[in-house]
């Protein structure tokens, strides 16, 4: 009675969801006359309807069940189907948190638009929620494809937003085409599982397919849903697409759209294709490690602050699949609880995720906002004049390099522990794969924290390196609103890990048949356990608790001596010149000079210095320094094959002679083709 | 509870009160190692002393991450100190934290130290803050497969455990594995304590300093926060390397028969150590910066072979 009272709440909630975004699509259109009224109306309906997402979507997790309803429509295999189970629920209540702070940021982010620009965006806005709904809860392959496209083009409108620059334009269009390359093999794969299935259901998908079309399917679905996820070599849309879309629609391009790819590899691995062989789960785990850490080293180098999110956003992506990896693992040698461990793990950092880098593209957004550029180079000095975007901001940069007691770390130590598990319970030589994966992890999570010092430091610290960054100002408090939503949720899932881990439950027990939070939470739940009866342990909380105390005592001692004046300013050691100036200061490219020259094999640095002096070659009068990195994706995998590409194309050109009735012949031929095969028995 | 509470507060003090005695010590030993006299044992409590009664000087240009950074540092030091099994072989708080949580712990404040470094706005604060992030960077994997290694005996990363697993083999230390992780782990401490040949911390030289240029411009009680958290965190990288390689002497019980063997014999370990990392402060000489990746490579390997040897051994 009361299960079937909860599941009617939870099904209405997600209409009126759904409806929220609609309205809000449709308002802000509406409105184009009353601009204030549709910038309150499309903002306010995703803040509403993200706040319900978020509570539908926490209820379902906590009670564990599915709900779903069908609807037929006209169109043969075409159902209208949605379900709500615990693992689009993990997606959702990302999706609600960042529709809630992204749209609360909106308000005062849009504020200097035109009325049309405005009522353009913020359809367009409401209506990418309103897909990314509908993506995680679609249960039918069809009509999953649609929401798939409708959410592919309406980011694709908002990455084009600013289309009077032309980079934004390419950039666009190349998301655009990588998007659809990728939809080419969902759809094939689709078809495979509807020709072994003879449904387009997602609830009769679960198949037991023999090696061949194991093959086959996992590697369609990792393409396909690759491209959106952002692994590595397939993630050249990311750096491309994010620095020039608005940094509203950055946040959510990163914080949930890449999850979309996530989420579709998580639904057909482990939802629809039963058991993983062995070399399945090694391949997620490689192409995890690899995105990893190839993410994190070309955020290293990056000078563009959104781009280097957008790198760093490729790295957590490789994080989330290296926990994916090993539970598909664990999975295949029929170790669930193990399985369930690195699930965790890849769970927890999935909305640990789309919250901090929710948090540092709407920094990074306030950034550009008051400073005009988005080149670290010409910040410096900005957290003396935006004081709380700074704090705000510092808070993502600790969070994502995983420090205890932010979330980030969570998601990383439940990955790690279950490295250690897999080592020690398998037998064969695999099992060095697991050290080996968690070793690279470590040099990951470091390298991480290297490029946030920098993102941090450079831009926020010292002294202004331009009169951009001198004459910053900070944001509207709706923006700095926007940003402490997921500053609080990077704490709150941080400290209150052990508290939120067991809602995980009815995820582990969905897609792996196993409940076992009780094992992971131990001590009256202020430790967490990593499973085994004397394993690893850690205790968020009181880790919290101490390192205030600790501080504090810190802080006393640092306030001894009051005696006498404790303190006086002065200058800064300047080498004996007269007065320190930006130009003294470390830049974001000498910074990591270091580490680009120890990874030089992978980054190919060119440099070209030219001096010019009257008298002695130590006091140049003018030097000009340039510095390239090679793309090596770029220009060694995708230019090649653009260019076959191109180069195929022209020669077919000489079918294509500009006469209708010649291409009235090749469309009669194609039908007669078409027809002759489709006669075959 | 209260044993929880009493053992924090006698570990706290023995964590505060001797790290900057091994820090004399190693001082001394290397002044005779090098035939000079030497400032004594001592000198690092009267350096501190003095530092805490000083006027600190903050720079103009710096901001609160200025005076956040030392404090940062000495609270993550104290607190990682508390995780970790000194002279028994239950830390403290090693429930509330294993080595993941040391690693990551060390990590937050060498974070805060280094923009701490760049806050100044001297380039040699940019300087030492980029060098520090890239060496603990690349010191990471190696650091990682040698706990992959101690670990494993133990299937916990939960420090008493795995202390507690060692004593339970007394010849453990002679296997294979072991020593090349305890090898691998000694040039990690190396690195992360910035000590010959990866880096100086008896030069101000600009060309080789790393430690030394992050902490340019601090002065006073600051400054004192920062070299005692130092201290701190060099005493408890050391105190892992003897207590999970050679647990000798750590005491099971709560008694003052056993905690007494138990400090004796681990002041007496710390020396043994010390003498070690003198021998080869002395007997190296600082590398250059683009060597030290390759010395940081070696552990890596020995770290890997040591796990590899697992099997065999």
């Amino acid at each position: 009675m009361l299960e079937g009272l909860t599941a009617a709440l939870i099904a209405n909630g997600w209409v009126a969801v759904l409806l929220a975004y609609a309205a809000g699509s449709l308002g802000s259109l509406l409105c184009v006359r009353t601009p204030f009224l549709g910038r309150l109306l499309s903002t306010g309906l995703g803040v509403a309807g993200g706040l319900l997402q978020v509570l539908v979507s926490l209820a379902t997790i906590l009670e564990g069940n599915t709900v779903g309803w069908s609807v037929p429509s006209g169109v043969p295999l075409l159902d209208i189907g949605l379900r709500l189970d615990p693992l689009s629920a993990i997606f959702t209540l990302a999706l609600g948190a960042v529709a809630i702070a992204v749209s609360i940021y909106s308000f005062g982010y849009t504020s200097g638009l035109t009325a049309r620009r405005l009522a353009i965006l913020g359809f367009f806005f409401n209506l990418e929620f309103l897909g990314l709904s509908l993506v995680f809860t679609a249960s039918n392959a069809f009509f999953f494809l649609i929401a798939w496209e409708v959410m592919a083009l309406a980011a694709y409108c908002l990455v084009s937003f600013e289309h009077h620059h032309e980079a934004t334009r390419d950039a666009g269009i190349l998301f655009f085409v990588m998007s659809h390359v990728g939809t080419g093999f969902l759809i094939v794969g689709f078809l495979v599982l509807h020709s072994m299935t003879g449904s387009l259901e997602f609830a009769n998908f679960h198949v037991v397919p023999t090696p061949l079309q194991y093959g086959a399917l996992f590697s369609l679905f990792l393409f396909g849903f690759g491209v959106k996820a952002g692994i590595v070599p397939l993630h050249i849309w990311l750096p491309a697409a994010h620095p020039v879309a608005p940094s509203n629609v950055s946040a959510v391009m990163s914080g949930i759209v890449v999850k979309t790819g996530i989420y579709g590899l998580f639904r057909v691995y482990f939802d629809f294709l039963g058991k993983p062989p062995q070399w399945a789960a090694l391949v997620i785990l490689a192409v995890g490690v690899s995105s990893g850490l190839l993410g994190v080293l070309y955020a290293l180098i990056e000078t563009d602050l959104k781009r280097l999110l957008a790198y760093s956003t490729i790295e957590n992506v490789g994080i989330i699949l290296m926990g994916m990896g090993a539970s598909l693992f664990f999975s295949s040698i029929s170790k669930p609880e193990l399985a369930a461990l690195a699930l965790v793990g890849a769970l927890a950092h999935i909305v640990n995720h789309a919250m901090f880098k929710t948090l540092l593209f709407l920094g990074a957004g306030s950034v550009l906002h008051g400073t005009r550029t988005r080149d670290i180079e010409r910040m410096g000095g900005l957290l003396r004049r935006m004081p709380a975007t700074a704090f705000l901001f510092l808070v993502g940069a600790v969070a994502i390099s995983g420090f205890p007691p932010l979330n980030g770390f969570v998601g990383e130590w439940f990955t790690y522990q279950a490295f250690l598990a897999g080592f020690g319970s398998t037998v064969s030589l695999t099992k060095l794969v697991f050290p080996v994966a968690g070793a690279l992890l470590a040099l990951t999570g470091a390298l991480a924290a290297t490029t946030f010092v920098k993102a941090f430091g450079i831009s926020f610290l010292a002294l202004p390196r331009s009169r951009e960054s001198e004459h910053a100002h900070e944001s509207h408090w709706t923006m700095l609103l926007g940003m402490a939503v997921p500053a609080l949720s990077c704490v709150a899932l941080g400290v209150g890990a052990t508290w939120l881990i067991p809602g995980l439950d009815s995820v582990t027990g969905q897609l792996l048949g196993v409940r076992s939070s009780a094992r992971f939470v131990v001590s009256h739940g202020v430790v967490l356990n990593s499973g085994a009866l004397r394993g690893g342990t850690v205790s968020m909380p009181m880790i919290a608790v101490l390192l205030i105390l600790l501080s504090f005592t810190a802080t006393l001692i640092g306030l001894a001596g009051f005696r006498r004046a404790n303190r006086r300013t002065g200058p800064a050691w300047d080498c004996g010149l007269p007065g320190l100036t930006a130009e003294n200061e470390y830049t974001a490219t000498a910074f990591s000079k270091p580490l680009r020259m120890i990874f030089a094999a992978l980054y190919q640095p060119k440099r070209e210095i030219q001096q010019q002096f009257d008298v002695s070659p130590y006091y140049p009068k003018s030097v000009l320094f340039e510095s390239e990195v090679e793309q090596t994706f770029e220009s060694r995998l995708y230019k090649p094959l653009k260019d076959k590409l191109l180069q195929r194309a022209n020669r077919l050109r000489a079918i294509q002679a500009g006469s209708i009735h010649a291409y009235l012949a090749y469309i009669f031929l194609t039908l007669v083709v078409l027809l002759l095969f489709g006669a075959r028995p | 509870m209260s044993k929880m509470l009493g053992a924090s507060v006698f570990q706290l003090v023995l964590l505060l009160c001797i790290s900057p005695l091994i820090s004399g010590i190693i001082k001394t030993l290397k002044a005779r190692l090098q035939t000079r006299r030497g400032p004594g044992i001592f000198q690092p409590y009267r350096d501190l002393n003095k530092l805490l009664r000083k006027q600190m000087v903050i720079p103009e240009t710096a901001s609160w991450i200025f005076a956040a950074a030392p404090i940062m540092v000495f609270a993550t030091s104290v607190l990682v100190g508390l995780l970790v099994p000194m002279i028994t072989a239950d830390a403290p708080l090693s429930l509330f934290g294993g080595v993941l949580a040391v690693i990551y712990l060390l990590g937050l404040g060498r974070f805060f130290l280094a923009l701490g470094a760049l806050d100044a706005g001297s380039s040699f604060g940019g300087l030492g803050s980029s060098r520090e992030m890239t060496i603990s960077a690349l010191a990471e994997p190696a650091m990682m497969l040698a706990i992959f290694t101690v670990a494993l005996s133990a299937s916990s990363t939960n420090l008493s455990e795995v202390v507690r697993g060692a004593i339970g083999q007394s010849w453990r230390f002679l296997a294979p594995s072991q020593m090349l992780a305890f090898a691998a782990l000694f040039i990690v401490l190396i690195a992360e304590t910035g000590r010959i040949p990866v880096d100086n911390p008896a030069t101000h030289l600009e060309l080789t300093m790393i430690h030394e240029a992050m902490i340019l411009e601090y002065s006073g009680p600051y400054l004192a926060l920062i070299e005692w958290g130092a201290a701190v965190k060099q005493l408890i990288l050391m105190t892992l390397l003897i207590n999970i390689f050679y647990p000798f002497g750590l005491s099971l019980q709560w008694n003052a028969a056993s905690l007494a063997i138990g400090c004796g014999s681990y002041l007496l370990k710390l020396v043994i150590l010390a003498v070690l990392i003198v021998l080869v402060e002395t007997t190296n000489a600082k590398m250059r910066l683009f060597r030290v990746p390759e010395l940081l490579s070696v552990a890596f390997v020995l770290g890997a072979l040591a796990l590899i040897s697992t099997f065999l051994f």
